[in-house]
């Protein structure tokens, strides 16, 4: 606890005029549940995907340690940061719809197989033991997620609340160190926010994953996060505790306007 | 997808295989076994049905590989069933290597051609895709056409049948059992292809090619080995077509076969194996009984336009089948075994 797991500094998006990221620094310490909150076009996602290699910044650095060695997110290909146990989920659900809840999961454990051509196109004994192998760790995110019932449905076919739960499990699968979780509650009910921020919360204590975690709803941010980063327009005009967040007159300015800011309403 | 109701598994190994009721085991028997007593008794017309449908069914195993389970539309598979038949052609006519030999050297060196022309497949998707392996198709019969020292300038390329081991194959006896045994070997590749990780990375760039990467499938390398694959097929399909005609033609691999192979994979049903077997055969046999239909109704309307008859039904196939049953004779095969296995009860 408390290393640094991910140092992200002075990264800068633009994309033509727009400037989507300008001069984020942000610090995620190891085992924490780090909220990143701010209002719609406030560059959360960009974040997410500048650290996940979709996006490259054009300036800045994103630095990923782990025990042995520190990678630089920013040179690196999206397939080779999830090989380096970096995860996501995306805000509008980005499952492989016609395949089933299994293969989703199976997916997941892509960077942990070992893939010869020759072994798959002739079925030999590696490729099925690899198969064997994977099952089983994927049947244990079955069991911790709950979705048991649906293995074998298509997930295209399922509701919108267990896409989410399956988006999850596709990204525990890879057994990540850091989660990057965008929005995962998004357009769920009360009762389906509480079992989402549950799982979060169980990953992050049972596998003591570190997660990043886009969020809207306040109430879950501020009851299960350690840490806060509040971005406006591309800045970071906040960080710190959910409390000294919350209490601090800039975020309340983004938030609910000037006015409120000077009248220290919180 | 969904498996079928009453049948439980009590390890993970057990749900792996393949066939795991009963009927599926019977299913296999019979196909077996009326494959191999049917050329017994049929027709010497029909025989060379059934050997095309061999070669087609490889064929279209190959494209669906690309099309129905990578996503990645194609437009050149009938470039690159020439690359096949010319390659296996060209290393026995003019090196004179064994036949066994030059068929899997045009594998090989079609499954590289292919994976050379997949490379616009890293940046175009959808209809630019489509465009990209349209000029595949139409570069590859340039060369073989215009290449004076590879063709003769002629286009074309005449090879004797093979001996193997002492063995000639002249007949359509025996390459029936030639063409069967590739047709069959290709089959099972294809089908464990889609058992492991390999074949979930190309179905996962097919469904989502962004959420893929971000889990870790190296988009590059499983794009560019979808297409290498794919054209392998193409590659055996094209060189069996070589030995067993002993010409080989730049006019039967030009746009319409590639279209004819898409045709294929859309009525056998996208992204499956037994649908691919299924619409090669549909897509050759109905040719075929019109033609016979043609024969003996002589001087009638079908007889006399048997040319338009074909592009018209060709047409309309395809037509039907995109309205009422999207997803091809594949599915249609699923819902009758679902029928016979709960019979009498609807569910």
């Amino acid at each position: 606890m408390g290393v640094n797991q991910l140092v992200v500094d002075g990264v800068s998006l633009s994309f033509g005029g727009v400037d989507a990221l300008r001069d984020v620094s942000l610090t995620v310490r190891q085992g924490d549940i780090h909220a990143v909150i701010g209002p719609n076009g406030a560059g959360k996602t960009s974040l997410l995907n500048c650290t996940s290699g979709l996006y490259r910044p054009q300036a800045g650095s994103i630095a990923y340690h782990q025990a042995d060695a520190t990678t630089e997110l920013t040179r690196t290909r999206p397939d080779r940061v999830a090989a380096l146990g970096v995860a996501r989920s995306f805000q509008n659900i980005e499952l492989f719809r016609h395949l089933t809840v299994l293969d989703n999961l199976m997916l997941g454990r892509h960077t942990r197989m070992r893939h010869s051509l020759a072994a798959a196109l002739a079925w030999f004994g590696p490729a099925r033991r690899q198969e064997l192998e994977h099952r089983e760790v994927v049947e244990e995110i079955i069991d911790l997620l709950e979705i048991q019932l649906h293995r074998h449905a298509p997930v295209g076919a399922l509701s919108y609340g267990i896409q989410k739960r399956v988006e999850l499990g596709r990204a525990l699968a890879l057994e990540p160190g850091l989660l990057l979780l965008d929005e995962p509650m998004a357009g769920m009910n009360t009762e389906e926010k509480e079992d989402m921020a549950r799982f979060v919360l169980d990953v992050n204590e049972l596998k003591g994953v570190t997660c990043v975690l886009i969020e809207h709803d306040m109430d879950v941010v501020m009851d299960i996060s350690d840490r806060v980063t509040v971005l406006n327009f591309g800045q970071v005009i906040g960080d710190g505790t959910p409390d000294e967040v919350s209490g601090s007159p800039a975020v309340i300015e983004a938030y609910l306007g000037s006015e409120a800011a000077t009248e220290g309403v919180a | 997808m969904t498996p079928a109701t009453g049948v439980f598994h009590r390890t993970y190994g057990s749900e792996l295989r393949l066939r795991t009721t009963t009927a599926a085991q019977v299913r296999l028997v019979l196909a077996v076994v009326a494959l191999v007593v049917a050329p017994f008794v049929i027709t010497p017309y029909w025989m060379t049905v059934a050997i095309q449908v061999g070669i087609a069914a490889i064929g279209a195993l190959g494209l669906n590989i690309l099309t129905g389970f990578t996503g990645q539309i194609s437009l050149g598979h009938g470039g690159f069933l020439a690359v096949g038949a010319y390659t296996s052609a060209l290393l026995v006519t003019r090196l004179g290597l064994p036949t066994g030999v030059t068929v899997l050297a045009a594998i090989v060196v079609t499954a590289a051609v292919g994976a050379l022309f997949g490379l616009p497949a890293l940046r175009l998707k959808g209809l630019y895709l489509a465009i990209a392996t349209l000029a595949a198709q139409q570069i590859i019969l340039w060369v073989v056409r215009n290449t004076t020292w590879l063709t003769g300038g002629t286009g074309s390329v005449f090879v004797d049948y093979p001996t193997i081991a002492g063995f000639r194959f002249d007949n359509d006896f025996r390459w029936y059992w030639v063409v069967l045994a590739c047709a069959a070997v290709a089959t099972m590749v294809a089908r464990n292809l889609f058992r492991v990780g390999i074949g979930r990375a190309f179905m996962a760039i097919r469904d989502q090619d962004i959420a893929a990467e971000a889990i870790g499938v190296n988009l590059t390398r499983y794009k560019v080995l979808a297409f290498a694959v794919s054209s392998g097929f193409a590659g055996l399909a094209g060189a069996l077509t070589a030995h067993w005609t002993q010409i080989v033609t730049w006019e039967r691999f030009t746009l319409s076969v590639s279209i004819l192979y898409l045709a294929m994979i859309i009525v056998g049903g996208l992204s499956s194996i037994v649908g691919s077997l299924m619409g090669a055969a549909f897509m050759i046999i109905v040719p075929a009984l019109l033609t016979q239909g043609a024969q003996s109704l002589e001087g009638s309307f079908l007889s006399r336009q048997l040319p338009a008859v074909e592009l018209f039904v060709f047409g309309l196939v395809i037509v039907l089948f995109l309205i009422f049953e999207p997803r091809g004779l594949a599915r249609m095969w699923q819902r009758t075994k679902d029928y016979l296995r709960l019979w009498p009860f609807r569910y």
